[in-house]
């Protein structure tokens, strides 16, 4: 079916993953094992049954896969109600980031049914039975469904993410048109939830030489920005076997943006920028 | 990626644990025609060493190139020519796909969706239409 938008899901779901081992490719630390089974409470008669990833660093075992019961007449509408909801009745050890509960943070990220989405605007009856929640895919946990980010954060912090100028200041703001401004439309609006970044096969393989669809949308924001006057400079920095050109338009990212951006565009704007230049 | 600690001062420092990928990721047509896509690369590759097979065969003489030919007409070989033929049209149409995106078109989502499953169709027909119009040779 065709997929309009990145917050539909398909109807039918021929592979629910790749057909390859369960621990293909898989350290042995990070091999995931059977957890425990926690029943609803007595007298729940709506229940959801989800699948989830634990991790406890306090300890010596491996990650585990938990069951956990839900009651859904005592539980708000979204997958991060049912976090919180286990985490307050069933097992307060659970952790998971969260903050705004409307998907402007973007820090409730996590791979649910397979692909990365904010729990906060995943509904519960969304998901299949049962529903898997693990931490956003290719990432070094802390714990649970809880990240280490370094790593992202430093390839964001490699494009230089702000506005570069050569010209001395005037006294007053640097002014832009409306006309220029809309020129970042579709690109400021990154809450850098890194879903897209998580879902690129090309990251998963490269990821600590390729920057990944979420910071290369930040480079092409800057770059774009009429007020910069860095764009060389920053192309310099981009044109690399890896940095940039790992991205095989491969597009999980802009399928999986939750706030319907699209990353896979602007990374093709700045391969065309780079071979523009030469002319 | 920098190696990092499980906890601060921790005595037994190790490696964080890596998150599933590939192994729980769910496969997409986004996904599934980039891996196809360099899959048929391969298989291209391939065929290009056993057309260079025929060629040889066809210079060293009648009598080795009517070897050649009891398997290329076999069922065997016939299948595999159809799985090449098949190969061959969603590696072209595909690599059309990606000139197109590389001269920045069809990135809306519905249009990735849309130009995917044409390749996928057009392979399909492009195969179909070959295989009908040289009368399927072998069979």
């Amino acid at each position: 079916m065709i997929i309009e938008r990145s917050d539909q899901l398909p109807r039918v779901t021929l592979l629910k993953r790749f057909p390859v081992p369960r621990n293909f490719g898989v350290a042995q630390g990070s091999r995931i094992v059977r957890g425990k089974t926690w029943r609803a409470p007595d007298g729940a008669t709506r229940v959801k049954t989800f699948e989830i990833y634990r991790y406890d660093p306090d300890t010596k075992g491996n990650p585990r896969l938990d069951t956990f019961e839900v009651d859904l007449d005592d539980c708000g509408p979204m997958v991060l109600d049912a976090l919180i909801w286990i985490k307050n009745k069933i097992d307060p050890t659970l952790a998971f980031r969260r903050s705004c509960r409307e998907g402007v943070c973007g820090s409730c990220a996590m791979n649910m049914d397979g692909t990365n989405w904010l729990a906060c605007t995943r509904f519960i009856s969304e998901m299949g039975s049962p529903g898997t929640i693990y931490p956003l895919a290719n990432m070094r946990i802390i714990k649970d469904l809880v990240p280490d980010q370094t790593h992202l954060f430093a390839q964001y912090e490699m494009v230089e993410p702000w506005l570069r100028t050569k010209t001395p200041e005037s006294g007053s703001e640097r002014l832009q048109s409306p006309e220029d401004r809309e020129k970042l439309d579709g690109y400021y609006e990154c809450i850098l939830c890194f879903c897209c970044t998580s879902g690129c096969p090309s990251h998963w393989w490269n990821g600590d030489r390729f920057l990944g669809p979420a910071v290369l949308l930040q480079a092409y924001r800057w770059l774009i920005d009429s007020r910069d006057e860095a764009a060389g400079n920053r192309l310099d920095n981009l044109e690399d076997p890896f940095r940039l050109y790992r991205c095989h338009t491969i597009l999980n990212c802009t399928r999986t943006c939750p706030k319907g951006l699209n990353p896979g565009r602007a990374i093709a704007e700045i391969k065309k920028m780079v071979v523009a230049r030469r002319n | 990626m920098k190696e990092q600690a499980t906890t601060p001062g921790s005595t037994a420092q190790r490696m964080r644990p890596l998150s599933p990928n590939i192994q729980i990721y769910r496969p997409q047509l986004t996904s599934v025609l980039s891996i196809t896509n360099r899959i048929t690369g391969v298989i291209l590759s391939v065929f290009g060493i056993a057309l260079v097979v025929w060629l040889t065969g066809v210079a060293a003489g009648a009598q080795t190139y009517s070897r050649l030919h009891l398997l290329i007409d076999s069922w065997f070989g016939q299948a595999v020519l159809f799985a090449f033929t098949f190969a061959f049209f969603l590696h072209l149409c595909g690599g059309i796909r990606h000139l197109l995106w590389d001269a920045g078109l069809g990135f809306e989502l519905r249009t990735i969706y849309a130009s995917g499953w044409t390749v996928l169709a057009a392979s399909v027909a492009l195969t179909a239409i070959t295989w009908l119009a040289s009368g399927f040779p072998g069979g």
